[in-house]
């Protein structure tokens, strides 16, 4: 079978790679505009969380022999409890000042969790092997279907999916809306918007580490596969806009699957597919596809 | 972003940049000169930079882009085409002006983090252009490439002929930036980064202002680059790196933002501690210039410059 010269079995399988791409690129620009969202900082070291998250699920198995189930849920708790830490002792001290020493900080930190893992585990990365569940896979006819690669989509979708339900229609979801738009009134209103804040930037940058978690039997774990990641990722946030929760979502895996189609037809671009739609957008819509101009 | 600038009472600025042009002309017989013209190199790139978020109060996290690229186009032109060294150098700081039109056209219809976001990705999408192009030589950069004579006559393959080319660019370069800094262009610049809807209102068009300086900004850190790759005959890929990017903000940040001269310090002192920290500790390298740049940030914004800037102030109010 073939669709437009192309074997339909190779289609499928890049526009799955571009699925399981999207579904990280939507967790983490998801976890970025929570956290700009109340904070008013870009969290440059995300990508260096998403990275913690992946080598302690993979610690967890080879030193610990704690299996990936437990690795899911204690790497993000770990890595969020890292990120109020840091909220509390240092981003704190900045919310007075411009928004891009947020910016240099989060970069500094990023560059110290890089420096570290890197001089204890060396750049050559590490294999984590699939769960025993959800290993092998399904032949669907026209192609094959690895059932991790499978859950990877379904667990992040239903965690994205997860947090937009908590923002819109939970009261917690609409104290952080109201944070959003107003700190000052939410506070005069009695809500303890430092622990919101504080709430806020643990929760997004556990999602960074639950996105590390999926990604660790997909790609080698290594101490350099965040910040390579968070470079699209910015891209992505710039098509996206920031100012929409389902919007992040949408461009994030919308970007995934163009760039597995690009792999398809023009392997060239791929690496680069990402930044020139960023160019395109910025030309036509400055303000991202679902931003407030 | 905004840091004071004022100059000091105590010296006279001419006295103190006549000094300081002093030293550097009889630094080389005291220490190792391809040292110095790296630390002049990335000076005059970190000076570049600062003119962009010292005055402009724009963050570009893409800076390597106009370093790496100048660097490629002077490394193919004097090694490829032939050209003498000048022509390459004029060469690199062309393209990276251009590149920076480009990049300034696009990232400048966005502002404050989205800005910085733009322009890291904007660099980004180079590094992969010049990783998967053929006459960039991938992952080994590009290498052997020859000093060749300047102007056909002086042989820039003496250390000490290449360092006074070298410390010749970068005090021409820092004058223009000095110039920019206390032209009517400058003064317009700082009030854009005060306050620019102000400026918007005062019939300024931010737009215009904002892309020149961003080409002046990318055409001198190109200056810096195709210079650099003369000094040490290659052009490599690390040059176009995020790393790289970064590193020039944190020469700024601890250096002095806002300061005509801490760009210049804080690159002699990260690229010092670089040198020294290389060999024994490792990797601990990139350890080392985090916790530098969380240390600026948390504590020590003004940057070196600043804090002995303010120390005079101080004393002179006394």
């Amino acid at each position: 079978m073939e669709i437009l010269g192309v074997p339909t079995a190779l289609l499928g399988s890049q526009l799955l790679v571009g699925l399981i791409n999207g579904s990280f690129y939507a967790i983490l620009s998801l976890g970025l505009a929570i956290i700009f969202g109340l904070l008013n900082i870009i969290n440059f070291a995300h990508g260096a969380q998403y990275m913690m998250g992946a080598f302690i699920a993979w610690l967890a198995l080879t030193r610990f022999e704690i299996n990936y189930w437990v690795a899911l849920i204690a790497a993000p708790l770990l890595v969020g409890l890292f990120g109020v830490i840091l909220e509390r002792t240092m981003l704190r001290k900045l919310y007075k000042l411009d928004h891009l020493y947020g910016l240099l900080l989060t970069f500094g930190l990023a560059l110290i969790i890089e420096g570290i893992f890197r001089d204890q585990f060396g750049i050559s990365g590490e294999s984590y092997e699939v769960p025993e569940a959800l290993s092998g896979g399904i032949h669907l006819g026209f192609m094959f279907l690895p059932i991790y690669r499978a859950w990877v989509v379904v667990a992040a979708l239903t965690v994205c999916f997860g947090t937009w339900f908590m923002i819109e229609k939970t009261k917690l979801g609409a104290y952080l809306r109201a944070g959003t738009e107003n700190p000052q009134i939410v506070q005069a209103l009695g809500i303890n918007v430092p622990l919101l804040i504080t709430f806020t930037y643990g929760y997004g940058v556990a999602l960074a580490a639950f996105a590390g978690v999926l990604a660790a039997p997909v790609f080698q774990v290594n101490p350099l596969m965040g910040s390579n990641l968070i470079i699209v990722v910015f891209a992505v946030v710039v098509i996206g806009g920031m100012g929409s929760i389902l919007g992040s979502i949408v461009t994030g895996i919308g970007l995934g699957l163009v760039e597995g189609l690009t792999k398809v037809f023009y392997p060239e671009a791929s690496a680069v597919v990402v930044f020139v739609i960023m160019v395109i957008v910025l030309l036509v819509r400055p303000a991202g596809l679902f931003g407030k101009a | 972003m905004s840091t004071p600038s004022q100059t000091t009472t105590l010296i006279k600025p001419e006295v103190l940049y006549t000094g300081l042009f002093i030293v550097g002309l009889i630094a080389p017989f005291a220490i190792y000169p391809t040292f110095l013209m790296k630390l002049f190199c990335f000076a005059l790139f970190a000076c570049a930079f600062n003119l962009l978020l010292g005055f402009a109060g724009l963050l570009s996290f893409g800076h390597a882009a106009f370093l790496g690229t100048a660097g490629y186009v002077c490394g193919l032109m004097v090694r490829d085409v032939g050209v003498t060294p000048e022509i390459g150098i004029l060469a690199g700081t062309v393209a990276a002006g251009l590149l920076g039109w480009v990049f300034g056209v696009l990232a400048i219809r966005r502002t404050g983090i989205y800005f910085a976001m733009i322009t890291l990705a904007l660099a980004q999408m180079v590094y992969f252009i010049v990783l998967q192009v053929k006459a960039t030589g991938g992952e080994d950069g590009l290498q052997g490439v020859p000093r060749g004579h300047l102007f056909g006559v002086v042989d820039l393959s003496d250390n000490m002929a290449m360092y006074y080319l070298v410390y010749a660019v970068f005090s021409v370069g820092f004058f223009i930036i000095y110039r920019t800094i206390h032209s009517p262009f400058g003064q317009i610049l700082k009030a854009i980064r005060e306050n620019e809807p102000r400026a918007i209102s005062l019939g300024y068009d931010v737009s215009r202002f904002k892309l020149t300086a961003f080409i002046i900004s990318a055409s001198l850190a190109g200056l810096a680059g195709a210079t650099k790759t003369l000094i040490f005959q290659l052009a490599s890929l690390s040059d176009v790196h995020w790393h790289t990017s970064g590193e020039v903000v944190l020469m700024t940040l601890l250096g002095g933002l806002g300061t005509i001269l801490g760009p210049a310090v804080g690159s002699a002192t990260i690229i010092t501690l670089q040198n020294e920290l290389a060999d024994k500790v490792g990797s601990w390298v990139t350890v080392i210039m985090g916790s530098i740049f969380v240390l600026c940030v948390l504590a020590f914004r003004r940057g070196i410059v600043g804090e002995i800037q303010a120390l005079i102030h101080r004393a002179g109010i006394r």
